[in-house]
């Protein structure tokens, strides 16, 4: 995938914007004035201490969380009440939680195939064609016909990577997609994310992973108590953090 | 050993520390002096109250005295059931016609045993209670009247519910036929109200017509048990989700509802409906007294099952509404695909421990004159030729009461183990 390297991604369609977006949770400012451009096929992975507002931040995105001022646009559709609004975008936003929430009571292969029926009105048959193929792709089409429960925590996170992709998203959000997962089984969920990365995938991504970073992220963005404090390309920034609060947090993360 | 690798390695298994029964018995039965002392205590407990119970249940028991007077001084006059279980089964239902309520029973119970199987439980559950309710209801009054409007009405919401329920993965001929329905449901209707379709029924009658008020025993308790549950249940379900949904005024109304209804006894909500309603009504118009009782029966216990399920929603993570959500799954879609089979799922127990508690609450309907079978076998009892045995009377009733509250029990378990096949952890 030469086309990676070489992008320019000034000239790119921004996909989504954040215009000085504001949130509390209750009277805890949780973000301050955010504002962010991502452009089409960018890679941004989002990083900061705990309760620095990042989750909260990509949730914003697919309005899992309201944001109380400033605009958030996606796709050109601003995200208001109307429900119908947000509908749209969470049709062309996929998202892949911490915890995986996979549907247990439903086949690996009924989660996969649920949101294209009910939500695009696929048929059943062409639903299947899809989801066996993103099965192949994250590597589990055994796995099909059984349910989440019996799968181990790389393959169920795989699997809801493949459920998201199954709508045929433009921007895929991850909040936190390895934290939950036992150490050896970090690898291939991110494996998965880098070749999904490698694709042209617009990514939004919270992780720690800056091994990761430094692999797909076109910018790594550092937040602390719910601003942006710094944003670079990955070399820059693991390289030369200018703000104290992102020395600080480098040092604690990467000597480990 | 401790070098060789874990491949090679003989499987052990694990120590046996049960041989056979005796073993058993001396580890969970004679495990000390204590234990065993216990052990011969309740044995012989057991056996003293089991050989008295037998003594006048079956060794000096009458089963075939033809008056009360013949019973008296030996043990159980079981006597007194045969000679009166008809009436205790069908109460003042037209003699030479009781096999009527009998079938109607048999149907019900084969509706309740073949719904009972999860491989029913799809299109084949409508025309198994379709079919199964119009046999009860037609063996019971004899006649039936299916008014126009009652029909379009059918019609109107079978196609509606199809559509929502099937658009997914429905091939046109099947639309255009939810289309069809609907259509002529609307026009029906329309053209109905406004007076140019004439008020006209359909008549199936095929015997001679009983009016509820003589219905009475065991088809009572079942029609009300069974039909209140049935429509209690999806109103408990809309109680429970109103009851947690984020408009106020929806909101206030459900716990509003549910607060009042769990707040008074079923006695003074079925009095209310058999005494005070009608004085709300204007003059002339009649509600049969069964109706009232059966939808004051669903009303008391749709508020119950509706907190019962409200607890299964309340104990799914947050993780599984966001995921719905950010799929981009609406409201109902998420309710049904998402939300309910998981809570439902999780509430099974206390479920039917609230469906076996209306089963026998149903019998609160004796306070307005309605007969069940606690109340048809209580008025056997009035037989001034057989007064006297009310021991014999109320234990054949609490057995037949049994036997329905143990199958549900049992139902109960099945239901656990099947629908968590897979999903277990």
């Amino acid at each position: 995938m030469a086309a990676t390297a070489a992008r320019d991604l000034s000239t790119g369609s921004s996909v989504i914007q954040l215009k000085s977006v504001n949130k509390w949770f209750g009277q805890f400012h949780v973000l301050t004035d955010i504002n962010l451009d991502v452009k089409e096929g960018e890679k941004i992975v989002i990083c900061g201490p705990s309760g620095s507002g990042k989750s909260t931040l990509i949730r914003c995105i697919n309005r899992l969380e309201e944001h109380q001022q400033g605009d958030i646009v996606v796709h050109g559709v601003t995200l208001s009440n109307d429900v119908k609004n947000i509908e749209a975008i969470r049709r062309e936003v996929g998202m892949v939680f911490q915890s995986f929430n996979l549907f247990p009571h439903l086949t690996i292969l009924d989660n996969l195939t649920l949101a294209p029926i009910w939500v695009k009105k696929m048929p059943k048959k062409d639903a299947e064609e899809i989801a066996m193929g993103l099965l192949k792709r994250v590597r589990i089409p055994e796995q099909a016909l059984k349910y989440p429960g019996q799968l181990s925590g790389g393959q169920q996170q795989r699997v809801a990577i493949a459920r998201a992709l199954c709508m045929r998203p433009k921007i895929m959000l991850f909040d936190e997609p390895t934290s939950a997962l036992d150490p050896e089984m970090v690898k291939e969920v991110l494996d998965v994310m880098i070749e999904l990365a490698r694709e042209g995938m617009t990514m939004l991504c919270v992780t720690h992973e800056m091994g990761f970073a430094r692999a797909v992220a076109d910018r790594v963005i550092f937040m602390d108590r719910g601003e942006i404090v710094e944003q670079n390309e990955p070399e820059e920034f693991f390289a030369n953090p200018r703000n104290e609060r992102t020395k600080l947090f480098l040092g604690q993360i990467l000597h480990r | 050993m401790t070098d060789m690798p874990v491949g090679e390695r003989q499987p052990i298994a694990p120590p046996s520390d049960d041989t056979g029964i005796l073993g058993w018995a001396r580890k969970n039965l004679f495990s000390s002096w204590g234990n065993g002392l216990t052990t011969i205590v309740l044995i012989v407990a057991m056996v003293w109250i089991l050989s008295g119970f037998l003594e006048w249940a079956l060794f000096t028991a009458n089963f075939t005295a033809s008056t009360g007077s013949e019973c008296r001084g030996g043990g159980a006059c079981w006597a007194l059931i045969r000679e009166k279980f008809r009436y205790i089964f069908f109460g003042s239902f037209p003699y030479e016609q009781h096999w009527r309520p009998l079938f109607a029973v048999i149907a019900m119970l084969a509706m309740l045993v073949l719904s009972a199987d999860r491989r029913m439980w799809n299109w084949r559950l409508l025309v198994i209670w379709g079919v199964g309710s119009f046999i009860t209801f037609l063996l019971m009054f004899g006649q039936l009247h299916i008014p126009l409007s009652l029909m379009l009405f059918v019609a109107l919401a079978g196609g509606t519910i199809g559509l929502m329920m099937r658009s997914a993965v429905a091939d046109p001929t099947e639309r255009s036929a939810y289309y069809a329905l609907i259509v002529i449901g609307l026009v029906g209707l329309v053209l109905r109200i406004f007076g140019v379709l004439p008020s006209w029924s359909l008549a199936i009658a095929p015997l001679s017509y009983v009016e509820t008020s003589l219905w009475g025993g065991l088809p009572v308790t079942l029609i009300l048990a069974t039909y209140g549950l049935l429509f209690a249940f999806p109103y408990g379900i809309l109680l429970a989700l109103g009851r947690r949904s984020n408009l106020p005024l929806v909101k206030g109304l459900c716990v509003g509802f549910i607060e009042l209804i769990r707040g008074v006894p079923l006695i003074s909500l079925l009095i209310m409906a058999s005494v005070m309603l009608p004085l709300f009504l204007p003059s002339g118009t009649t509600i049969d007294k069964f109706l009232r009782a059966q939808v004051a029966v669903i009303l008391f216990a749709g508020a119950y099952i509706a907190e019962v399920i409200r607890g299964g929603l309340q104990s799914l993570p947050k993780g599984q509404f966001e995921a719905a959500d950010a799929m981009g799954l609406n409201y109902p879609q998420k309710t049904l695909l998402i939300i309910l089979p998981q809570a439902l799922r999780v509430v099974i127990p206390p479920l039917i421990n609230t469906f076996i508690g209306f089963f026998k609450d149903t019998s609160l309907v004796l306070i307005i004159g309605i007969f069940d079978f606690l109340n048809t076998a209580n008025q056997a009892l009035v037989d001034p030729n057989w007064a006297g045995f009310p021991g014999e009377v109320y234990l054949f009733a609490a057995f037949v009461y049994f036997i329905f509250c143990y199958s549900m029990s049992r139902y109960s378990k099945y239901l656990e183990v099947e629908l968590n096949k897979g999903t277990r952890r």
